[in-house]
């Protein structure tokens, strides 16, 4: 039986339905690890920064290759109702944080600010040499940024990938997302900060929340009206939803500066 | 190595549960009332997308009310 992102792509004409979900979650993650690769090669040492980026990128390939099969290898139902329920509970987190920020309760994500940050507490960083790695600082900050955005580029890609039954195409999805971040980044030796990450932030908490919902209330024993057609009206219930959630937090936050109320700020 | 244990376990529940650990739970009960719908012969579809628009706008409420 055909996974439900493919049902979609046989209603509305093709498999970008699948690409364009995993091509955006993971090119936000890709952006947010481009920005701490960055600010590790510019301030302290190109080398190590890559370095760090070359074992993160090992330890990523070992948990797909220990993963993927695993993931493989569960029955359908039993996969949209792990899965189902993961990117339920993920989506409606991002969902949460992007509604916050486009609402104002929420500091929006400023890459740019962040790698000033990251630039400033590398800078102040004592040099450390360890074995073959003559900067320990940036090959620690670029691996940690690398694994844990990258976890999240590997949970979203493998389980949109076993779902539908097609991981290569989700996967060719991540590496486009990855390689076209990275080039980006490394042409402008900067931040990425022109791309609408919070737009995008979004969207694919949409996605996530609208797929999850599908998948796990499948995978519970549901049968959903139309089937695959439903997802073309949850797609949009779900945006329309969060969209009503941003007027409402909006219009709260402008009575609140009106009326001279400090606003409650959600740390971020 | 109490420590290491700790910040690994901390690290996986900030993943996986993130900002507000009612919406987990809010989601392993709506899979479960799902299921139990299903089991008692009636169409049960709808209970996630409730779920979902109950959730939501509760834990977004809790995220900017004063404490």
């Amino acid at each position: 039986m055909p996974g439900a992102v493919t049902r979609l792509a046989g209603v509305t004409g093709g498999a970008g339905a699948l690409f364009a979900a995993v091509f955006l979650a993971c090119a936000v993650e890709a952006v947010e690890a481009t920005t701490i690769v960055l600010a590790a090669g510019t301030t302290r040492s190109w080398r190590s920064a890559l370095a760090g980026v070359g074992a993160g990128l090992v330890v990523l390939a070992v948990i797909v290759a220990a993963l993927g099969p695993g993931v493989s290898a569960i029955p359908l139902h039993w996969l949209r109702l792990i899965v189902g329920g993961l990117l339920l509970v993920f989506g409606v987190q991002w969902l949460r944080k992007a509604i916050l920020r486009a609402s104002g309760h929420k500091a929006l994500h400023d890459e740019a600010a962040i790698y000033l940050k990251q630039v400033a507490a590398a800078e102040t960083a004592a040099r450390q040499q360890r074995g073959v790695v003559d900067d320990w600082y940036a090959f620690t900050l670029s691996f940690k940024g690398v694994v844990l955005e990258g976890l999240e580029v590997v949970f979203i890609t493998l389980t949109f990938g076993s779902n539908q039954k097609d991981i290569p195409l989700a996967a060719v999805a991540a590496v486009s997302a990855v390689l076209v971040v990275t080039a980006a980044g490394f042409a402008v030796r900067a931040p990425l900060a022109r791309v609408p990450e919070n737009t995008m932030k979004f969207v694919v908490g949409v996605m996530l929340t609208s797929f999850g919902m599908f998948w796990g209330a499948e995978g519970a024993g549901a049968t959903w009206p139309g089937n695959d057609v439903a997802l073309l009206v949850v797609v949009p219930g779900v945006a329309a939803y969060a969209l009503l959630c941003v007027a409402v937090l909006r219009t709260r936050r402008n009575a609140d500066d009106r009326t001279g109320v400090a606003p409650v700020e959600v740390p971020t | 190595m109490i420590n290491a244990v700790r910040r690994f376990l901390a690290f996986w529940y900030d993943f996986v549960i993130g900002d507000d650990w009612r919406v987990a739970v809010a989601v392993v009960l709506a899979m479960t009332l799902t299921w139990l719908v299903h089991r008692s012969g009636t169409s049960a579809w709808w209970v996630v997308p409730v779920f979902f628009a109950l959730v939501l706008p509760v834990s977004l409420w809790r995220a900017v009310s004063r404490p």
